[in-house]
């Protein structure tokens, strides 16, 4: 089952060579990582996506909580919880395509950011899905590049991840 | 306040640590250290050979004294070289603080002479890693470095200075901190009650109960405590290779060692078990054998200070959270307190039927005139040491004949590389065992393979005059891979032999200025190691010539449960 843990962790050089490092060494897989200081710039905030059986995710979890420069932790697909991810997405636009693609990001409520004569670059906000999905209805052959910055997730509610 | 060099305050903060002696190898990113050592007094410094050997003697201090071991070692090599030794250390959870010079800051990157990036090098075989990027930081760090390695599940720790941070010409104020605070490293210092008072529920309710302890009960302290609770609850015990001396060897109520070279007694009760109490383990694979069929019947109970050590290998019914020392205590405190006792005629049915095993016999072997058993070294050494040396091993057949041959008496007494399995770890390790326990008799149990990964340190040995009786189990072969390629590969002896090739050990140890005793024959094997522990300040080299065809019995069958295993070569369970 795929899996996003949330992580306060020191803003240290190294700290995020551990938590990388920790998920290389056990056999773990990371599928997406973003990772960013806090509005306390001695904390970073690490998002990352994984899979595995409720017992996988037990032992990442603790094997991350060893970690020293690990703080706080917390499985947002644990509870409720709002999920986003950012794309930014090259795509030709020539004749017909032009309006189809303006057609769909709207749809999507994405955003052209950049026109060329022949591209458009289109910003999209959401869930990995949304992203998915919008990426298979532009379809492939009209993809240039794409970027995506990975999940980064908060939980619903009066919950917080903090000090 | 004081001003003082970097330098000057590495050695400062270990003397205010109170460090006494440290293991380590010189060279240019550590000359600063060097000198500031040489201007002091109260730091002893041990030269090793090969920092591999500092490490695995600082470790073989930590074992035995049970204070954190400090190694010092140069940038590069010198640092690369003490990778097997963390790696030893982190296994069996033994806390280490590694000091390592590193380039001048400037250079970091650079491909400097000498550069290494030791911090990342050793990242997974770390219990954490420090490096210090400027000068008024080494104090604290230091600190850190300490408690880290010392509290909650202990661990190596790395300290990476820089050459330029340890210059003499640049002095700062100096202060030991009294007091370590990190936000993001809290060590539980309880069990939970409820969950103690649910274990003790079902270890009453128990008719098959079993206690399974391991080398958090040497490293918790807590042999006493352990000793005191097999005794007040009739229960029988097994040690892990670890956990050896955790209870005494000849304890009633001890069953021997379990595990893939375990007792037939162990093994057998460990399976039909219905409730097992395990205490500071970690179901490692050597133990468990095949975890799906892992003590098919037993609820279990697991107290372990690392939280990640439970239900990482096998599910746990119990799981309690704490430092064994603690939990252990409030254990027997609940106990005193319960009217409720065992089922007295299902326990008496227990013990009879563990009785049946033992009677067994699973650890004899079969002797034949003029040939030395390998066995019969260890039961030797055993009894012309009274059980009380303490007895490093290296890694092979010989250290598990000494597992299952030497009776521990006491906790700290039986050292030897369980985790990694690091051939060469035993005579520095036994030079380590010398430093924390000056008048302690120290032998170590090595083989012909083993003891030529560290033979170096014959030497150190010398300066330092470390009286070890080296105990060397020669069967003319890397007895443990021969024993599987037997076993497995319809006996070819792939590299398992050295063609003639082996030195004359006793010319070695006499060339290093030792003693060396050989001896071939099994009437010669008692007089001989009497006259070697007679010789109290010197080294002494035995090398003893033994059955090269022997194999250790029982062995665990591979994906079986706990009782499957081969009782010797014909015969399996
Ligand atoms: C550094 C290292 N390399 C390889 C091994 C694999 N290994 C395990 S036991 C063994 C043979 C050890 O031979 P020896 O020291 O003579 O002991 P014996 O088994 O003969 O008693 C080997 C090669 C190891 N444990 N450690
Ligand atoms: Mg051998």
């Amino acid at each position: 089952m795929r899996r996003i843990i949330s992580i306060l962790m020191e803003n240290e050089p190294g700290a995020l060579s551990r938590v990388v490092g920790l998920f290389s060494q056990r056999g773990y897989n990371i599928e997406s990582l973003t990772v960013a200081p806090t509005n306390d710039n001695t904390l970073s905030r690490l998002t990352l996506t994984t899979t595995g059986n409720d017992q996988v995710i037990e032992q990442i979890t603790k094997q991350l909580n060893k970690l020293v420069e690990v703080v706080k932790l917390v499985d947002l697909s644990e509870g409720a919880h709002i999920e986003r991810e950012l794309m930014l997405i090259k795509l030709k636009a020539t004749g017909a395509q032009r309006a189809e693609i303006k057609r769909t990001a709207d749809i999507f409520r994405g955003q052209i950011v950049d026109v060329t004569s022949s591209v458009y670059t289109v910003q999209l906000a959401g869930t990995s899905d949304k992203l998915d999905a919008f990426i298979e209805s532009v379809g492939e052959a009209s993809i240039l590049e794409v970027v995506r910055t990975g999940v980064s997730g908060i939980a619903r509610g009066d919950k917080v991840l903090a000090l | 306040m004081e001003l003082l060099s970097g330098a000057e305050m590495i050695v400062r903060s270990l003397k205010d640590e109170g460090v006494e002696t440290i293991f380590g190898y010189p060279g240019g990113a550590v000359l600063h250290i060097y000198d500031a050592l040489f201007q002091q007094k109260g730091i002893t410094h041990v030269l090793v050979r090969h920092e591999q050997a500092a490490a695995h003697a600082a470790d073989g201090f930590a074992r035995v004294s049970g204070k954190p071991g400090v190694v010092l070692a140069t940038s590069g090599p010198g640092a690369t070289n003490t990778v097997t030794g963390i790696a030893t250390a982190y296994m069996d959870s033994i806390p280490l603080v590694i000091i390592t010079g590193q380039v001048q800051t400037d250079w970091i990157g650079n491909d400097a002479f000498q550069e290494t990036d030791i911090v990342g090098v050793t990242r997974p075989i770390v219990k954490h890693s420090f490096m210090v990027k400027r000068t008024e930081d080494i104090p604290s760090t230091i600190k850190k470095a300490f408690y880290i390695a010392t509290t909650g599940r202990p661990g190596p720790v790395l300290v990476d200075i820089p050459k330029d941070l340890t210059s003499p010409a640049l002095t700062y104020e100096y202060q030991y901190p009294s007091k370590v605070k990190l936000r993001s490293y809290n060590v539980v210092s309880k069990g939970h009650s409820g969950q103690i008072k649910k274990a003790v529920d079902l270890m009453m309710a128990a008719k098959r109960p079993m206690i399974y302890s391991g080398g958090g009960v040497i490293l918790g302290n807590s042999a006493d405590m352990l000793t005191e609770l097999v005794h007040n609850l009739g229960f029988p015990c097994t040690n892990t290779l670890m956990g050896l001396g955790g209870i005494p060897g000849e304890d009633k109520q001890f069953v021997g060692m379990l595990g893939m070279h375990g007792t037939y007694e162990a093994n057998m009760a460990m399976h039909h078990a219905d409730v097992l109490l395990a205490i500071g383990v970690r179901f490692d694979d050597r133990v468990t054998n095949h975890t799906s069929k892992f003590c098919p019947n037993a609820k279990i109970i697991h107290i372990d200070v690392d939280p990640a050590s439970i239900a990482k290998n096998v599910p746990v019914d119990i799981p309690i959270v704490g430092p064994v020392d603690q939990v252990l205590k409030e254990m027997l405190e609940q106990l005193e307190k319960t009217e409720e006792r065992n089922d007295k005629s299902a326990l008496e049915a227990w013990w009879k039927q563990i009785d049946a095993w033992r009677a067994y016999h699973g650890l004899r072997y079969e002797t034949a005139p003029g040939i030395l058993k390998p066995q019969q070294v260890i039961e030797c050494l055993y009894k012309v040491t009274n059980g009380e040396a303490i007895v490093t091993s290296d890694v092979g057949q010989h250290q598990m004949f000494a597992a299952q041959f030497y009776k521990f008496k006491r906790p700290r007494q039986w050292i030897n590389s369980g985790g990694l399995g690091t051939m060469g770890f035993g005579l520095p390790a036994a030079m380590g065992a010398l430093v924390a326990s000056p008048d302690a008799t120290v032998a170590c149990v090595t083989g012909e393979g083993s003891i030529q990964m560290n033979i170096q340190e014959l030497s150190t040995c010398l300066q330092y005059n470390f009286p070890v009786k080296i105990i060397n189990v020669n069967n003319q072969s890397l007895g443990m891979v021969r024993q599987w390629q037997d076993m497995q590969y319809q006996g070819r002896h792939s590299s398992s032999t050295y063609e003639q090739s082996l030195p004359d050990f006793i010319k070695l140890a006499e060339a290093y200025g030792h003693v060396g005793i050989k001896v071939t024959k099994p009437e010669d094997l008692e007089d001989a190691m009497k006259e070697a522990f007679s010789l109290k300040d010197r080294l002494v080299f035995m090398d003893i010539y033994v059955d090269p065809s022997e194999h250790v019995y029982p062995m665990q069958i591979k994906d079986g449960s706990m009782r499957d295993m081969w009782l010797n070569k014909s015969e399996r369970t």
